[in-house]
């Protein structure tokens, strides 16, 4: 719906938000540690890390709850240095929903509006516009206590969005609500975001909901931000062993750089007899270097007969465990190592004649470009 | 939970320990509507002193000063008790926050005679006059920190994440203090003045070391009529004066604890 939409590539678009070179400290603790970060209009931007990672922070500061250490951040053409929460334009949803508990749900939605001196018929207006967008219209007079998780979790949606902001930000939004409601709401979200052309800021530890509503993905890591990218090319070309694991399951391989051969590498490891080629053209390596090769489980074909005598990336095992999870099989196979390396592979039909078993000897191969190369 | 039967020897223990505490309390107010002019002897059921009692200016006229003062007092304890909750759990550490903490909790534990004696050496010492004033002011001192306990315990549960978004929906401070904290902390500041108020009512000790010849309050009238010899006057001003007290107890304590039940709910 929305494949040309990709400002960061273009030299000459003028972020919306820009962090620069942010640090903030508590007493000894670095929380976010000299970061730069460009958000551009109408993205669907998400912070994604592990807790502690400074992602919760960062969403902070654009909010105004805390103020950088050092490094400056704009929105716009404003620097926001200074400004308290309650001037700035830039409404956020909380974890806790915090939604007040002494008013209705309209009385919720109509706060931030009343802040502005809007006039009365126009509050209701805009009030009764934000109960459609979430469908809540029938919920209008009940109050907080009143309401189930997903119902609450729109109110404080509907109360973050009344204001028209230029920036919504988003901290772990579908947090508290249970799977099915949480993929529901996931495309919802996505939804009104499409809808109201608005810039939202999703802070989140889950990468599956990063990556379902994500146009870009800032993965943090310490206070720093390790890799931004679309999520096909955090999944596909991650920058850093963390990342590999952080997103998605992952095999890591280690070994050491044997050379180069036709702009392929060679990399020696204890993992397969001969050398694995790998086709990362875009790493530059030197001979004898160590590295760890990533190979995502769906990327790996598990045979039982022995591939030809001129084979590439041949892994030899038994099977330690099988996984049915009705639409994938996941296989765990024990390498000679004791390594274990995890296949998935697609339960395409419904019988299939003499399945691999346990205990078995199996053979695992993968492509040269299914694989990347990580610089240890 | 289960309901466990009561043994004899939890019955017992439970009456007694009723008998010892209301007993006595019991046996007042039973006198109060005595008809016999004599004590300690039972003459039938009237209500004749209660009417007595309000002929009684002496009694009436403490009465009042008793009322005004607690009213007074409490008021003014429960802004200060409450600015010191807020102070205590907001401001985070503070240097000096222990200290502070300490000496607002002081009075609670401090005998009442030795707070009495330095706050009448304190308005000597500054030539105040004693009277109305001296007692209010007195009993705000005691009153104080046991409204800052009940609000802080309030505090402590209070979501900070519901004044944030207040703030973030572009309320300034101050605004987001009387739209969104006060509301959720009035019962506990209720309770709070409910606490204060009853504690004046019934004070003794200090109100005796900071009364002057221009105020006397009830409990004051009582204690020395009673030591000229039990009257049944004083039998139903006292009755009076209990149930008062217990009202005020009582919605202090529900109103607590509600407060602090409703925030529980809705942290969920």
């Amino acid at each position: 719906m929305r494949r040309s939409f990709a400002p960061w590539a273009n030299p000459d678009a003028k972020p919306l938000i820009r962090f620069e070179n942010v640090t903030k400290r508590f007493g000894d603790s670095t929380a976010v540690d000299h970061l730069s970060l460009d958000i551009f209009e109408g993205e669907f931007f998400c912070l994604l890390g592990p807790s502690g990672c400074g992602k919760t922070t960062l969403m902070r500061m654009l909010a105004g709850f805390e103020m950088p250490t050092e490094g400056a951040i704009t929105l716009g053409n404003q620097n926001l240095a200074g400004v308290p929460p309650y001037r700035r334009p830039v409404n956020m949803m909380f974890q806790s929903y915090a939604l007040f508990p002494h008013m209705s749900v309209e009385k919720n939605i109509a706060f931030g509006l009343k802040q502005d001196g809007m006039h009365k018929d126009q509050i209701a207006d805009r009030v009764g516009e934000m109960l459609r967008l979430v469908q809540l219209e029938k919920l209008a007079r009940r109050y907080p206590s009143q309401l189930s998780g997903g119902q609450r979790q729109r109110v404080a949606l509907a109360r973050a969005l009344a204001k028209k902001p230029k920036v919504l930000l988003l901290d772990e939004p579908l947090g508290a609500l249970d799977k099915k409601l949480r993929e529901e709401t996931q495309f919802e979200l996505m939804d009104i975001q499409h809808e109201l052309h608005m810039t939202f800021v999703v802070v989140t530890h889950d990468q599956e909901e990063a990556m379902t509503m994500a146009d870009r993905i800032a993965v943090m890591d310490h206070g720093r931000i390790v890799q931004v990218a679309t999520p096909g090319e955090i999944y596909e070309q991650p920058k850093t062993r963390f990342i590999a694991e952080f997103v998605g399951d992952v095999n890591i391989i280690e070994g050491h750089v044997q050379g180069q051969e036709n702009g392929l590498w060679r990399v020696k490891t204890s993992s397969a007899e001969v050398p694995l080629t790998i086709d990362d053209p875009d790493e530059v390596l030197h001979s004898g270097q160590p590295v760890a090769i990533a190979v995502r489980p769906e990327k790996m074909v598990i045979q039982r007969d022995p591939p030809g005598p001129g084979a590439i990336n041949v892994l030899t095992g038994e099977v330690w465990d099988i996984g049915y999870l009705g639409d994938w099989t996941v296989y765990r196979v024990k390498l000679a190592t004791g390594e274990i390396v995890r296949v998935t592979r697609a339960n395409a039909s419904r019988f299939v004649e003499s399945p691999i078993e346990w205990d078995e000897q199996v053979y695992v191969t993968f492509a040269p470009n299914a694989a990347v190369i990580l610089a240890e | 939970m289960t309901i466990r039967r009561l043994s004899v020897f939890n019955v017992t223990s439970l009456v007694i320990g009723f008998a010892f505490l209301y007993l006595p309390i019991l046996l007042l107010v039973i006198y109060s509507f005595n008809a016999s002019r004599l004590v300690t002897v039972w003459g039938g059921f009237s209500t004749q002193w209660y009417g007595a009692l309000f002929r009684n200016d002496a009694l009436m006229e403490a009465a009042w000063v008793t009322l005004r003062v607690a009213l007074l007092s409490a008021t003014i304890a429960t802004v200060l008790g409450t600015l010191a909750a807020l102070a205590l759990t907001r401001y985070g550490r503070f240097p000096g926050r222990t200290l502070f903490t300490g000496m607002v909790y002081a009075p609670m534990v401090m005998p009442e005679v030795i707070t009495g004696l330095s706050l009448l050496l304190f308005f000597v010492a500054v030539d105040f006059d004693r009277g109305f004033w001296t007692i209010t002011l007195a009993h705000t001192t005691l009153t104080m920190c046991f409204v800052t306990v009940v609000v802080q315990s309030r505090l402590m549960t209070f979501d900070r994440s519901l004044e944030e978004a207040a703030m973030d929906l572009g309320a300034p401070p101050l605004r987001t203090f009387f739209s969104v904290t006060l509301p959720l902390i009035a019962p506990s500041i209720v309770a709070g003045f409910l606490l204060a108020f009853t504690l004046s009512m019934d004070d003794l000790v200090i109100a005796s070391f900071n009364a002057g010849p221009g105020a006397t309050t009830l409990p004051i009238k009582i204690y020395s009529a009673v030591r000229l010899g039990l009257s049944p006057e004083v039998n139903a001003a006292s009755a009076i004066l209990i149930g008062i007290v217990t009202l005020g107890v009582i919605s202090a304590t529900l109103l607590s604890k509600r407060s602090v039940l409703r925030s529980r709910r809705n942290a969920h």
